[in-house]
């Protein structure tokens, strides 16, 4: 039998195990499921799914997704290829060192998966706009970074339509996010504006560790404190390379800087165990990364997106932690909406006005109508993408800036339909939003 | 639950012209200053400059203290609030050279709550009054500048004859202090 042969036979079962989740009716299907052969024809022809990160999350969710079935896939990474990765990021080799992360998972893929195309993207999250956004059905998330996964969260949230208040769910584009940090992972669903969002549990991200300063001064016991003398006060005051030069965690020539001085400092001071690894380890603010709690995260994840996609099951509702580290451990509960989160929570309200209203006349709406009854609301409107302050009411200088605006009109201000203006007020614990409908 | 994905709207190609959702929208970060900015209240020994308006998170604050050893200064500290903000606390820089035990001669400042024991519940007004404190009680147990810290501990008469020196503008040691009387 030529290899051939046998490829065209296994390629030929291909589906048979999907298509026993998508062509029969299950207890746990969703009650709107009908099974049908065409589904897993509209999961592989239509379904459009974005993959943020091809790092050790984003090769096991890209391997998944394309193994499952979904052909259609797109993925963003900003970050090359590096020598340490090459242990659990299974999609690149040691020829590919220096070359982008996307770029290469992409081909990878492509000529593995028959069928899959995947396409890639060598560019940051904040390069694209919403119309690239809101062309996907479905968003996974494998990410290191904090503020990438609020950015994102920010994004599909502001994609949301409303018709008189109400929630338009065809404008709802589910994000299923990953995350893990050596032996714990969780993978929670996240449906905008329906369930809880990431600025909703911001608080549980572990809080980043920051030595106090004096002691990184004057009293360092650790060999982390050395390094962070070095990275915190001496580079900024001797800029090695050239003035303003900031560090560049990738960069050897900088970390070698770095690990020498960190080791000067510790002999000094008598501690030891400042190595290499140690300094890339505290400037890159590392975290050991395990291959087994990527593929489980990734696994949960993808099942997740499968489920959203075919609806053959009720998705996990909707945070899954899970912790190996001693014994296998793992749990799945509702992370409840937070009422007031300034991300999710906020359906815009609408602020009629006509577009000869002065500004002053839009706070007397908001100090006196019995409705808002606010003190001393602060105005900022985000006019083409950037911030605009209306008016504050603190501190000093900037009040006497803004002061002439409150003479200003509607139009004056620029202010059209459909703006949105963040209005902070004593009264309430969060910003609330507003979104100018003018008069006809 | 909601089901997502009938087969029906499965398109999402801009065949059908997708629907406008709003505009962007000012990210968490700009929300949570919009409201810490709008409720500061300075004590009257300081103020604020703020080079753009628009821009709340770029900024200035001027503290002139009234009493205490820095009595009749004029400190200047530079506020950048990143895109985490409140998860990570602003990045605060003395940006007047000061002799004084918790500021370093480079402007990093050593105030625990910009590091350590920062939280998302703080705001921009509990650092002013932070920074405030500083200027009211140095301390040297947990000194920058070990200099200072060693001269405040031992013979507080000299510390202060120091501080007045450094802010008429001269030296202390080796190290020159611009004026920087109000």
């Amino acid at each position: 039998m030529t290899v051939a042969v046998a490829m065209a036979v296994e390629w030929g079962a291909r589906w048979v195990e999907v298509r026993k989740l998508l062509e029969r009716p299950g207890p746990f299907t969703h009650p709107d499921f009908e099974p049908s052969p065409d589904t897993l024809k509209m999961m592989q022809e239509n379904i459009r799914v974005l993959v943020i990160g091809a790092g050790g999350l984003g090769c096991e969710l890209l391997k998944d997704l394309a193994l499952m079935g979904f052909t259609n896939l797109h993925v963003v990474d900003m970050d090359t290829i590096d020598l340490s990765n090459l242990n659990r990021q299974f999609l690149f080799r040691k020829k590919d060192i220096g070359r982008p992360k996307a770029e290469v998972a992409a081909e990878f893929i492509n000529q593995r998966i028959q069928d899959c195309h995947v396409t890639h993207y060598y560019n940051k999250i904040q390069d694209f706009d919403d119309e690239f956004y809101r062309s996907f059905h479905l968003v996974v998330c494998g990410l290191d970074s904090i503020v990438a996964r609020r950015w994102i969260n920010g994004m599909l949230l502001s994609l949301l339509c409303y018709e008189d208040g109400m929630l338009d769910q065809s404008s709802v584009i589910p994000l299923v996010d990953g995350g893990t940090e050596g032996f714990k992972g969780n993978a929670r669903v996240i449906l905008p504006g329906l369930t809880s969002c990431i600025e909703c549990t911001l608080d549980l991200f572990p809080p980043q560790i920051n030595f106090p300063l004096c002691t990184i001064a004057h009293t360092p016991r650790l060999p982390e404190h050395c390094i962070e003398w070095v990275r915190l006060l001496l580079w900024p005051k001797e800029n090695p390379f050239s003035e303003e030069m900031p560090i560049d965690g990738d960069d050897p020539h900088h970390l070698s800087w770095i690990f020498e001085k960190a080791q000067k400092r510790a002999a000094e001071f008598g501690i030891t165990g400042v190595t290499y690894r140690l300094t890339q380890g505290v400037v890159k603010r590392i975290i050991p990364a395990v291959a087994s709690t990527n593929a489980v995260i990734a696994a949960a994840c993808c099942t997740e997106v499968f489920k959203l996609a075919t609806s053959a099951c009720t998705p996990m509702n909707n945070y899954c932690v899970f912790n190996d580290s001693d014994g296998i451990y793992t749990y799945t509960y509702e992370q409840e909406k937070k009422e007031d989160c300034v991300a999710c929570s906020q359906v815009p309200q609408e602020l009629l006005v006509s577009p000869s209203d002065k500004l002053q006349d839009i706070i007397a709406i908001l100090t006196d109508s019995l409705r808002y009854q606010m003190k001393k609301p602060g105005l900022q409107a985000m006019v083409d993408g950037k911030t605009k302050s209306l008016y504050l009411h603190s501190p000093a200088s900037i009040e006497e800036k803004l002061r002439p605006n409150l003479k200003k009109t509607v139009e004056e201000l620029g202010l059209r339909d459909g703006i949105e203006i963040a209005v902070a007020d004593v009264t309430s614990p969060s910003t609330v939003l507003f979104k100018v409908k003018l008069k006809k | 639950m909601i089901k997502l994905f009938s087969m029906k709207n499965q398109k999402k190609d801009g065949s059908d012209a997708p629907k406008q959702g709003s505009q962007k929208r000012a990210s968490a970060a700009q929300l949570r200053i919009t409201k810490d900015i709008n409720e500061l209240t300075l004590p009257k020994t300081c103020d604020t400059e703020f080079p753009d308006p628009d821009d709340l998170l770029t900024f200035k604050l001027i503290i002139c203290p009234d009493e205490g050893f820095y009595r009749g200064g004029r400190f200047v500290f530079s506020f950048k609030v990143g895109p985490n903000y409140p998860h990570e606390p602003p990045k605060v820089k003395c940006e007047t050279m000061v002799y004084h035990p918790n500021i370093d001669l480079e402007g990093n400042v050593c105030l625990n709550i910009l590091r350590e024991d920062w939280k998302p519940v703080l705001t921009i007004n509990s650092i002013v009054y932070g920074l405030q404190y500083l200027f009211l009680e140095p301390n040297p147990e947990d000194p920058l500048n070990k200099e200072a810290a060693e001269v405040l501990q031992n013979n507080r008469r000299l510390f202060e004859q120091n501080v007045v020196k450094s802010m008429k503008g001269g030296y202390i040691g080796n190290v020159y202090f611009d004026r920087c009387l109000k």
